[in-house]
């Protein structure tokens, strides 16, 4: 009985390398937001870069809420996505680069804490599915700047999952 | 009084026009009275979350929102001399259309010494279907006591 032989490591990098840019570039909000995804295996960061276009109190000068809310949300989407195509996509079920691609989960309700104010610095956040249904999932998220035991804003939000 | 009402309003509206992230998502306000704000941001193929549809992505339509809901802090009758989010729920009832602009009207309808209570509905050109709706509480910075 013969094993299979492992597939090589740049085959597998290059896969998923090229599954989650088709999903970020998917999305042109993210590219507006100017925010991109860090990948580990499996675990993805956002990362927002700052920029001044992105202070919402320039006395103080704080991030906007809204720009943080936005971050937060697609860190969840891409997130959730990135988790249900991971199977698929691994077991070759999924070809990154085919034309039909997974359609994205829908925002039903997004709650946002404001724990400390956004710095004029780079922001960094992780999603965490904590259920993942047929038809629902919830995500809940928290976003960090300097130090990842500090968050300065967290998040839970519920989606519809897309038509199988 | 009414001049110093009209004054303050003027005043939050032109601080609310300085805010850089509100700007680069083309937010204007077009109206501001006690405690009540509403802005407009226009439809812009930057802010799409999805293609396909050409719908906008809900984190620009929280932006817009909470953008709103902090401005109808900001001119609340008991003048507080700042604000920031404390916590937003948003529901999205159903996708924004593309192509049109969306409206977001808040109400900061309770105060206390330090913390502000609002509503926020966010519409496109069909007003009597909110794409979405959101509650929130906001920090009141009270102005200094003049002595």
């Amino acid at each position: 009985m013969t094993r299979r032989p492992p597939e090589p490591v740049e085959v597998i990098k290059l896969r998923r390398e090229a599954a989650l840019a088709r999903l970020v570039a998917g999305v042109p909000y993210i590219g507006f937001l100017g925010a991109r995804f860090d990948r580990r295996g499996d675990e993805l960061t956002a990362i927002l870069p700052f920029h001044p276009s992105l202070i919402g109190n320039p006395l103080i000068p704080a991030l906007h809420g809204g720009a943080t809310a936005a971050f937060l949300e697609v860190t969840a989407i891409i997130t959730l996505a990135w988790t249900t195509l991971w199977e698929d996509m691994e077991t070759g079920r999924i070809d990154p680069a085919s034309e039909i691609f997974p359609a994205l989960p829908k925002t039903i309700t997004f709650t946002v804490d404001y724990l400390r104010s956004g710095l004029p610095r780079d922001a960094y956040a992780r999603a965490t599915v904590t259920r993942s249904g047929r038809r629902y999932a919830s995500v809940h998220i928290a976003a960090w700047q300097d130090n990842h035991a500090k968050p300065f804003a967290a998040a839970t939000a519920h989606f519809l999952m897309p038509e199988a | 009084m009414p001049d110093k009402l009209t004054d303050r309003l003027a005043l939050a509206k032109a601080f609310m026009q300085t805010l850089p992230h509100a700007q680069s998502l083309g937010m204007q306000v077009t109206d501001m009275g006690e405690g009540r704000a509403t802005i407009t941001m226009p439809y812009d193929l930057r802010l799409v979350g999805d293609p396909s549809t050409g719908v906008l992505h809900g984190g620009a339509i929280s932006a817009l929102m909470d953008t709103a809901s902090g401005a109808s802090v900001m001119c609340h009758p008991s003048a507080p001399a700042s604000t920031a989010t404390l916590d937003l729920r948003i529901d999205y009832m159903r996708p924004a259309t593309p192509g049109q602009a969306i409206t977001a009207r808040a109400e900061c309808h309770h105060v206390t010494r330090s913390v502000a209570f609002i509503r926020v509905v966010a519409t496109d050109a069909d007003e009597s279907r909110p794409v979405a709706m959101g509650t929130g509480t906001f920090t009141l910075e009270r102005p200094p006591v003049a002595s």
